[in-house]
């Protein structure tokens, strides 16, 4: 076989990461390199700095070290039984390829995952071995994602999370029944105890000694994971309550949900139906209402399991739940006020700061920012009475789009 | 009418201290017309050097809330002309009393904080869309890189001190139709741009550009998601931007062709794995 050059193996190696949703790169430690000895800089908000034509952004490089890959995870373009083209790369040129990107603004680091090669702590070993020379020989301090591998042993995670700004594991599909047929090398319990260690390093790393030194940081932007949607028969219910309990249990910074994607080559125990993409666009509306809103996830998934795909979860829920509205926005409660369709945590900010001078207007509403459109039947101030309209029958047609007639050829 | 003329680079801490020393002396603000420097020895404004004595107000001394300041501050460097004399306006009216500060009924307040928006905005999309390309042998003890970039505003200043901070052992330029930015030996400094053609494609922006094609997947065509984050305007200075088009055109395609391939017959190798494993 004739050697592979840098770029088919970037080709390759980018082809099999572009699945993984996650583009993080905020948060987690303020570091730059004003004393002129290093390279990066991280810990403000992220940098999105190129978007391709599917609407997501580059932030970080995203690569795999290498697609070669033992499991058999049917989802997976990766997988053993794939026909795909494979590749790896070498520490020197991961690196290389990083700080070049970095020093022409390209990127604000690296987001490096892996197809298992040999065993699962010979490749923790070479991924922890690559965040390791960026940091120490190259002085690299931008930011560093590194998806770990549940299986690997915990001493391999430990010195990971020294080196990374963040860990993930991805939990991979909604429930444990799908996880044994789709992804038969993996374990629902492995990758949960997984997630468990890193929790708990993670607040041992905040703990102050009894003299107050302060350990070494570990992941400092947390850890986050990624589910698949659409490739089993799980519910937006089942897949928003799994979510909660992982912010709840192991303190996660973000779930990515990812509308499963025919790939290349895809395996035969696959729907090769897509599920909507408009799917996903409700999970993340949903998972924005649980982590900002004060939402609960049983109240935004209804009874049939699913969420609307026509209109907002938010606005879904206001309309089942019309004997809370309309909301008199200068007495309100911020909780209330969160649960008024159109306004976000900015606007209900300053909302909050405005009504303590004096009393709002709805001609102030627009100036602050809210949506009016969806929020008028939901809301009372001077200026503005829904009257009847908060409980008239047809308020759901006001927002969703109109019913289209089948054409007949 | 008392005319101030600001420099081209400076412009904000001069207009702060011509703010307060005319708020100071109670000068009301229809009595001040602000300007900014002519690049070089172009004509001078119709009313300069025609002070008309004004009837002064009481002085004010100028105390604002710290974030009152840093947001009138960062309007200060839209493209508006008629920024500072509105930004002088509010000064007075906050240090008065008469004006609320967040208070967005206010018409002049409401559009300095839209234009603050559109300035913080346009730093941001300045950090993700410089591109750098390298200007002298990567052998070099120091290495060097230059950048061409075309701010909606005038915001090469505020927005270089992130450059300073991230690319700190290596020196830079960043050239814009009005001022350039130049990080040498990590001290940084602004001057009025010379050169106004672009650096030469360097070996790198190659493999960058494979790169953005194969992270894109075609299964999954959002363009008015990508444009409304990527505008446009931006894309003549992007080395990736040609691309797009052409990624466009064959995403349908490609997306089709995964769909309708048939499931193929796993590889040798993935048997053996399989018995080796169990």
């Amino acid at each position: 076989m004739v050697k592979r050059t840098l770029t088919d193996k970037l080709a390759i190696l980018a082809d099999a990461a572009k699945y993984d949703a996650s583009c993080a790169s905020s948060g987690g430690q303020q570091r730059n390199s004003k004393d002129g000895k290093g390279l990066g800089s991280a810990g403000g908000s992220g940098i999105c700095h190129a978007y391709t034509p599917d609407g997501r952004c580059i932030s970080l490089l995203k690569i795999l070290m290498t697609n070669f890959c033992i499991y058999d995870c049917a989802y997976c373009v990766n997988r053993a039984s794939s026909r795909v083209e494979r590749a790896r790369f070498t520490v020197e040129e991961v690196t290389r390829l990083t700080i070049e990107f970095y020093r022409r603004n390209y990127i604000e680091g690296l987001f490096l995952s892996s197809g298992i090669i040999r065993s699962p702590d010979d490749t923790m070993a070479d991924m922890v071995r690559i965040a390791r020379t960026l940091r120490e020989q190259e002085n690299f301090r931008g930011y560093i994602h590194l998806k770990t591998i549940p299986d690997a042993s915990p001493e391999l995670i430990a010195e990971a999370g020294i080196w990374a700004d963040r860990l993930s594991i991805n939990v991979e599909l909604p429930t444990e029944t799908a996880l044994s047929q789709l992804a038969p090398e993996k374990s629902a319990r492995t990758i949960r105890s997984a997630m468990a260690d890193v929790k708990t390093r993670r607040e041992a790393s905040r703990e102050r000694s009894h003299k107050g030194t302060r350990p070494r940081a570990f992941a400092p932007a947390g850890q986050s994971t990624q589910m698949i949607v659409g490739a089993d028969a799980a519910t937006d219910g089942q897949i928003l309550g799994n979510a909660a309990s992982l912010y709840g249990d192991f303190r996660l910074r973000r779930v990515y949900y990812s509308a499963f994607s025919p790939i290349p080559d895809a395996s035969r125990l696959l729907p090769l139906k897509r599920p909507p993409l408009i799917r996903e666009h409700r999970l993340y509306q949903a998972d924005w209402l649980m982590r900002f809103y004060g939402f609960k996830a049983q109240e935004i998934a209804p009874q049939s399991g699913m969420l609307d795909l026509e209109i907002d979860p938010k606005l879904a829920w206001a309309l089942g739940h019309r004997e809370m509205f309309p909301v008199d926005v200068n007495r309100a409660p911020r909780e209330l006020l969160l649960r008024v369709p159109g306004f976000g945590t900015r606007s209900v900010d300053r909302i909050i700061a405005a009504r303590r001078h004096r009393s709002l207007r709805y001609e102030d509403l627009l100036r602050i920012g809210c949506v009016l459109r969806n929020a008028q039947p939901f809301i009372t101030l001077p200026g503005w009475s829904p009257r009847a309209l908060t409980d008239s029958a047809d308020l759901r047609a006001r927002f969703a789009p109109p019913p289209e007639q089948l054409s007949l050829f | 009418m008392r005319v101030i003329s600001l420099p081209r680079i400076g412009t904000v801490p001069a207009w702060r201290s011509h703010a307060r020393a005319l708020a100071a002396g109670g000068v009301p603000p229809g009595a001040v017309l602000w300007q900014l420097d002519a690049p070089e020895g172009a004509p001078s404004d119709l009313f300069a050097g025609a002070p008309a004595p004004e009837p002064p107000a009481p002085p004010v001394t100028l105390t604002l809330p710290r974030e009152a300041v840093s947001a009138i501050e960062t309007a200060l460097h839209h493209s508006d002309p008629e920024r500072f004399a509105r930004a002088y306006g509010i000064v007075l009216r906050l240090a008065r009393g008469d004006l609320r500060w967040g208070d967005r009924s206010d018409p002049a307040l409401h559009r300095l904080l839209a234009q603050e928006k559109a300035v913080r905005r346009d730093i941001h999309k300045m950090h993700a869309f410089v591109r750098f390309r390298e200007i002298c042998a990567p052998e070099a003890p120091r290495r060097t890189f230059a950048a061409w970039f075309e701010p909606d505003h005038p915001i090469v200043e505020p927005a270089s001190s992130f450059f300073a901070k991230r690319f700190g052992d290596m020196d830079w330029i960043i050239a814009t139709p009005t001022l350039t930015a130049r990080f040498v030996s990590g001290t940084l400094s602004f001057e009025e741009t010379r050169d106004t053609a672009p650096p030469a494609p360097d070996a790198t922006e190659a493999l960058w550009r494979t790169y953005f094609t194969h992270i894109f997947n075609p299964a999954r065509l959002m363009v008015s998601a990508m444009t409304s984050e990527m505008p446009r305007k931006y894309w003549k200075n992007l080395p990736e931007a040609d691309l797009i088009p052409e990624m466009i055109r064959t995403a349908p395609e490609r997306a089709m062709g995964m769909i309708e391939a048939a499931p193929t017959v796993p590889p040798k190798r993935a048997e053996k794995l399989r018995r080796g494993k169990v």
